[in-house]
């Protein structure tokens, strides 16, 4: 039998968290996929040993403080315009490694425009898309993504498409278009799908610096505050209602 | 050269790493003229057509936090669609330039000449408490020089200037002499002259954001004070102006950009007349040159702010004269251009007064 006082030696150590996560506590609900998906960037960049030349910019919506968590240099973008900023920063500084970081309102609403346009144009980045379908920061609002039927704050009585047009399935659209050369679905709540997903988003920075175009990287996420579910009930939720809309796998893979 | 294109040879003569625009009339030979010359393959300048204007001062914003030397230009409908972007470049304290060759509006409008957009430059634009360096030339020389001029400002102060032009000055072509190539900085001589730009975080300094958010009014509160204090010091520093005929004159027209031209000649004829007309050519619109038109204020009869649209600038005139003696305004709209004679008429209608 190993003691407590042997576990907690370096050597026993079998996992700790990226140095590149610092101790700020975050903002993000409890069961939220951020955090999951925050520290997987941080390990991918690490295990690349890019910390020195990695830049994010971040979006307006829940992961606006992205910033506070990775210790990278960051850009805040304006709402919808990380694409466009991030075009730039990759444009003018070809060495480094840059990404977005977007939630469904900012990608693939307001932002649509410079979403489509940087992978037209076969940026070098990677755009990390998280998808839960619905406005989290602005407190649940109906989403570009919002299911059929689903309830938030803006559609209470469930999205009506005759009312509202249908969830854009945006990864679809972005696979479609010969700049993006990675389009890829993945999701975090299970430990396997961690795995997946941290060898998408390996490939999609490593896309990057390959100048192979724009690697986009969609995490279909919960959001239990704002679909008033427990952490438990949302992965199961999302599992039942958002996989059969947004089935798990590449789109492109090139 | 063109106005347009001065901008353009300007722009990698200077030594900027890049440009980002969208086509819009009357300022396109700025992109086009860019194209052309192929900076990408001389000095490694990154010129780029985006998707919108939106996306441009966008970019605009990501290359200036990366510690870049960059520009947009737009006419006046693609300037008020980067008003969110330049105020967002404001709050985050960025350098970079501006052009807006001015067209007449309100709306699409017309592509004509106009001068309509100086309240939008001057007092804001976008949203927040923010102010823009604005240069405005009068010459194609002066395109030239106010690109060099502007990103110097702009990197003295982190702070967005911008070139207010107008269709006339963007179209006209004259002798101009280009500045001796200059070269971009390295990324050595960024990291040391802009410590505040995302150029990777290396273990010998903290991580870098650049960002216009402070959710803490408090903080927020200090920012602006801190942004109010740089504009202060702007005003005290960074005032130009040009006067002419003003020593013995008994009435000033006050005139930027295109208009100042045509004033001079108006001076011309007033003074062939007998009337004792001066000419003040305000460069810089803001900061505006409030302090020398206040002393003339003592001296003069009165002020003609003669512009390119409903009387904007008269308005600062007016400020800075307190009541002191008579300010008019005389004006064309939606891209007509007023004649020197029309000048010597208004002046002598609304001042004058015979």
């Amino acid at each position: 039998m190993i003691t407590a006082e042997e576990i907690i030696k370096p050597e026993n150590l079998v996992y700790t968290k990226p140095k590149l996560m610092n101790d700020n506590h975050m903002h993000y609900c409890p069961g939220c996929s951020h955090g999951v998906v925050h520290k997987l960037v941080a390990e991918v960049v690490e295990e690349m040993g890019m910390e020195e030349k990695t830049i994010g910019v971040s979006p307006v919506g829940c992961a606006v403080f992205a910033y506070n968590y990775i210790d990278i240099d960051w850009l805040e973008a304006a709402h919808g315009r990380a694409p466009a900023v991030a075009t730039a920063v990759k444009r003018l500084s070809p060495d480094k490694m840059v990404f977005t970081y977007q939630g469904d309102g900012d990608l693939a609403a307001i932002g649509t425009a410079e979403t489509i346009h940087a992978c037209n144009r076969g940026e070098n980045i990677v755009i990390i898309f998280i998808n839960n379908a619905i406005y989290g920061m602005t407190g649940g609002q109906m989403a570009p993504t919002t299911l059929e039927g689903m309830k938030t704050s803006t559609c209470p009585f469930g999205r009506d498409v005759a009312l509202n047009g249908y969830p854009l399935k945006i990864s679809n659209m972005i696979a479609q278009l010969d700049g993006a050369c990675y389009v890829t679905r993945q999701s975090v709540q299970t430990s396997p799908a961690i795995k997946k997903a941290k060898k998408a988003l390996r490939q999609a920075f490593e896309n990057s610096m390959a100048g192979k175009g724009t690697s986009l990287v969609e995490f279909v996420s919960t959001c239990s505050s704002g679909w008033k579910m427990t952490p438990v009930q949302s992965n199961k939720w999302m599992e039942e209602n958002m996989f059969p809309f947004y089935p798990l796998g590449d789109l492109k893979n090139e | 050269m063109k106005g347009n294109e001065a901008i353009a040879h300007a722009a990698v003569r200077y030594g900027l790493d890049g440009y980002f625009g969208y086509p819009i009339t009357p300022q396109s030979e700025i992109l086009e003229t860019l194209t052309e010359l192929r900076p990408w393959e001389t000095t490694g300048m990154v010129v780029l057509q985006a998707e919108s204007e939106v996306a441009a001062i966008n970019m605009v914003y990501g290359g200036a936090g990366a510690g870049k030397k960059v520009m947009t230009s737009s006419s006046s409908p693609g300037v008020s669609l980067k008003q969110e972007g330049i105020s967002y470049i404001a709050g985050a304290e960025l350098p970079c330039l501006i052009v807006n060759v001015m067209r007449g509006g309100p709306g699409l409008g017309t592509i004509q000449p106009s001068q309509a957009d100086y309240f939008q430059t001057t007092k804001g634009g976008g949203h927040g408490d923010y102010r823009l360096i604005a240069l405005a030339p009068s010459s194609v020389q002066e395109m030239v020089d106010f690109v060099g001029l502007g990103l110097d400002l702009a990197f003295k102060y982190n702070n967005p200037a911008i070139i207010l032009a107008d269709g006339v000055i963007g179209q006209m072509m004259e002798k101009v002499v280009l500045p001796k190539q200059q070269t971009r900085r390295t990324e050595e001589e960024i990291r040391k002259h802009s410590p505040w730009a995302v150029t990777g975080k290396r273990g010998d300094r903290k991580r870098n954001v650049i960002t216009s958010l402070e959710l803490d009014p408090e903080r927020m509160e200090q920012n602006n004070i801190r942004f109010q204090a740089k504009y202060r010091t702007i005003e005290e520093n960074e005032v130009r102006y040009e006067e002419l005929y003003c020593e013995d004159a008994e009435y000033i027209a006050v005139a930027f950009g295109s208009s100042a031209r045509i004033c001079l000649k108006a001076v011309e004829i007033a003074r062939e007349q007998g009337i004792k007309l001066g000419l003040l050519r305000p460069i810089t619109l803001w900061p505006f040159p409030t302090k020398i038109i206040k002393a003339y204020a003592e001296k003069v009869k009165g002020f003609l702010s003669v512009e390119l649209n409903a009387g904007q600038m008269v308005e600062d005139i007016r400020l800075s004269v307190n009541g002191r003696t008579a300010v008019e305004h005389y004006g064309r709209m939606g891209g007509i251009v007023f004649s020197p004679e029309e000048i010597v008429e208004a002046l002598k209608e609304k001042l004058i007064k015979e």
